[in-house]
């Protein structure tokens, strides 16, 4: 009986650590880390939900995420609306972007389901780079005037966005159980690891892949404008691209693809390293950090391609069976 | 006059997309045997670059010289590089594979950037410089040349596919790893050697590259994209596939650059993919 709380009683304890982390830690250095890893696993649970869940691995969700930031900033800057509404509204945007590439893409399998998603998110970027209106290559500055909760910036205090990014992960978090527990979640499990039987039982392969990617993506802009909102800058190369696609997936699978505390367990250890030997190797300039960084990933890949859920899974095994998905709801800052 | 334009334009397409095939062809057929995507693929074509740029910057030895050193060099890398990292994922899942190869990738250009600096590097001087002129068309002798090369290469890998021994042994891997078992064929050497033969193609397009591209540790990041294309676009595993795709991708791509706006040439590029994939899903001249 004591193993089915330790997960639950885990993630709790992470979340309470990771709202006490930027009380007790002061340096500017950590504090924005923290954030980091907040926002990085908000993403990667976000992806989870198409990646983990429905097997479809897409290498293409910065378009979503880039969608996010830039509706909102173009709705501010433009018009004066509230980032709030412009969260939204990415999302909503996003959403739409994402069922208008969803559907042709979700007749390809496997690796050409991922490539097509790769060509996707190249083109967005592409076309923003060359479309003046959309800023180009250059990108848009928020200005810095109106502080406060509805204009969604805070001059130099950390505090709002640690909160808020720790807010819209436990959100997102929300939403992927809910998702898992729900219809939806069975008919994606059963598509992912049977899809013939799932589609002799009438289950309509496309229709539930396709509320996966509007789920996913929507989660993911939001993670959009709150990043055009810490930073008060985008463009193209930070908002679109592949890179940042590939990040979302791999912080996923390197928790635990499929599980629900997966992600953000892989985002805190991914930022960390990342961080760390940028720290300790970057200022060399000599590429010292993405040597390790790239071997860390190689060797997480070849021996634990289970992910850390799967490392603990193994070595602490649950004596009933737990609900799938009820994972480790992982650290948050620490 | 504009007719000639075009033409000149149409051409150097080509010349460029069999070069752009060359890469394809390796990666094609290491899908086609193993059923792996090797993000890592541009790293090779870096790596023959940097061969081909030491080898002259330390012993003023032409590129075009060293060129089946540089793929005999590959080749060892490659196969080397499937005994060492990629013999341990054959069976494992799909995103543990794409990550394998992806932090290769990282961790090559972090070599190469920790190796050699992040500068950009050029060959001064080969025997295929200036320019050859014919029918009123001019085009660069190294971008010729470089094409030929590819060509050469492309006919070879092919020719190795259908008429040897050894080539069918690789075929018959690809199509079926078990029945292939069955007949005697060791598919662990079947596998390193397709990882040489596909390390080795990447290697020479970087060599033939070499003498008029710059040579950077990230140089691999603008041919990736494009393998990736013609690999799908041509049938996953299929060399041919790969070669017509690449003519193809290259005359869309400068004429996208010529009739609308560089900036969007890929773009088109990618568009075309999409619309191929979406009508033939096993691309070209894939089999389904």
């Amino acid at each position: 009986m004591r193993r089915r709380w330790a997960w639950p009683a885990a993630g709790a304890a992470a979340a309470a650590a990771a709202a006490l982390f930027p009380l007790l830690v002061a340096r500017p250095t950590w504090q924005n880390a923290a954030i980091l890893m907040l926002m990085t696993a908000q993403l990667g649970v976000a992806w989870n939900v198409l990646g983990g869940y429905a097997g479809q691995v897409s290498l293409g969700h910065a378009a979503f995420f880039g969608t996010g930031a830039y509706v909102s900033t173009l709705l501010s800057l433009k018009l004066g609306v509230s980032p709030w509404l412009g969260m939204l509204a990415g999302g909503g945007t996003a959403s739409l972007l994402a069922l208008l590439v969803g559907w042709p893409c979700f007749r390809l399998k496997g690796h050409y389901f991922a490539m097509a998603t790769i060509a996707v998110g190249e083109i967005v970027q592409a076309l923003v780079n060359g479309w003046d209106a959309l800023g180009g290559a250059v990108g848009f500055t928020l200005p810095l005037a109106e502080s406060g909760f509805w204009g969604f910036v805070w001059g130099r205090s950390k505090l709002p966005y640690h909160y808020i990014a720790l807010s819209l992960l436990l959100l997102t978090l929300l939403v992927n159980w809910a998702v898992a527990r729900s219809r939806i979640g069975y008919y994606l499990r059963a598509i992912k690891d049977e899809p013939d039987a799932a589609r002799s039982l009438g289950v309509s392969l496309t229709r539930y892949k396709l509320y996966a990617i509007a789920i996913s993506s929507f989660l993911v802009a939001t993670g959009g404008t709150l990043y055009a909102q810490k930073e008060l800058f985008i463009d193209p190369g930070s908002t679109l691209s592949t890179s940042l696609s590939i990040k979302m997936a791999l912080v996923a699978i390197l928790g635990g693809v499929g599980t629900l505390g997966g992600p953000v367990l892989g985002a805190v250890v991914l930022t960390f390293i990342e961080e760390a030997s940028r720290i300790v190797f970057g200022g060399t300039g000599r590429g010292t950090d993405l040597v390790v960084y790239g071997l860390l990933i190689v060797l997480i890949a070849v021996y634990q391609p289970a992910g850390i859920v799967g490392f603990l899974r193994a070595r602490w095994p649950a004596r009933e069976a737990e609900p799938r998905g009820a994972g480790a709801r992982g650290e948050g800052a620490t | 006059m504009t007719a000639q334009l075009l033409l000149q334009t149409l051409l150097s397409g080509v010349l460029i997309g069999l070069v752009y095939a060359l890469v394809a062809v390796g990666l094609t057929l290491i899908f086609g045997v193993m059923d792996i995507v090797n993000f890592a693929h541009g790293e090779f074509l870096m790596l023959g670059m940097y061969a081909s740029f030491w080898g002259f910057a330390l012993w003023k030895l032409d590129p075009i010289f060293t060129l089946p050193l540089t793929a005999l060099l590959l080749f060892a890398f490659g196969a080397a590089l499937y005994h060492a990292v990629i013999r341990r994922i054959i069976d494992a899942p799909m995103l543990s594979q794409i990550f394998t190869s992806f932090g290769l990738m990282i961790l090559f250009r972090g070599l190469a950037q920790y190796l050699w600096k992040p500068d950009f590097r050029s060959v001064d001087h080969t025997v295929v410089e200036g320019k050859v002129a014919f029918a009123g068309l001019q085009f660069g002798l190294p971008q010729v040349v470089a094409a030929l090369g590819a060509v050469a290469t492309t006919g070879a890998v092919w020719w190795f596919l259908r008429r040897t021994r050894l080539g069918a042994a690789l075929e018959a891997t690809a199509a079926d790893r078990e029945a292939a078992a069955l007949m005697g064929i060791d598919s662990q050497k079947m596998f390193a050697l397709a990882w040489g033969i596909g390390a080795a193609c990447a290697g020479v397009a970087g060599a033939l590259l070499s003498t008029y591209y710059p040579i950077f540790p990230e140089v691999g990041s603008s041919f990736i994209l494009i393998a990736f294309v013609l690999v799908a676009l041509g049938g996953f595993g299929s060399v041919a596939g790969a070669f017509w795709a690449g003519i193809l991708v290259g005359i869309v791509e400068v004429l996208g650059g010529f009739l609308w706006d560089p900036a969007y040439k890929m773009v088109l590029v990618l568009s075309l993919y999409l619309l191929v994939v979406w009508l033939r899903p096993q691309g070209l001249m894939g089999k389904a």
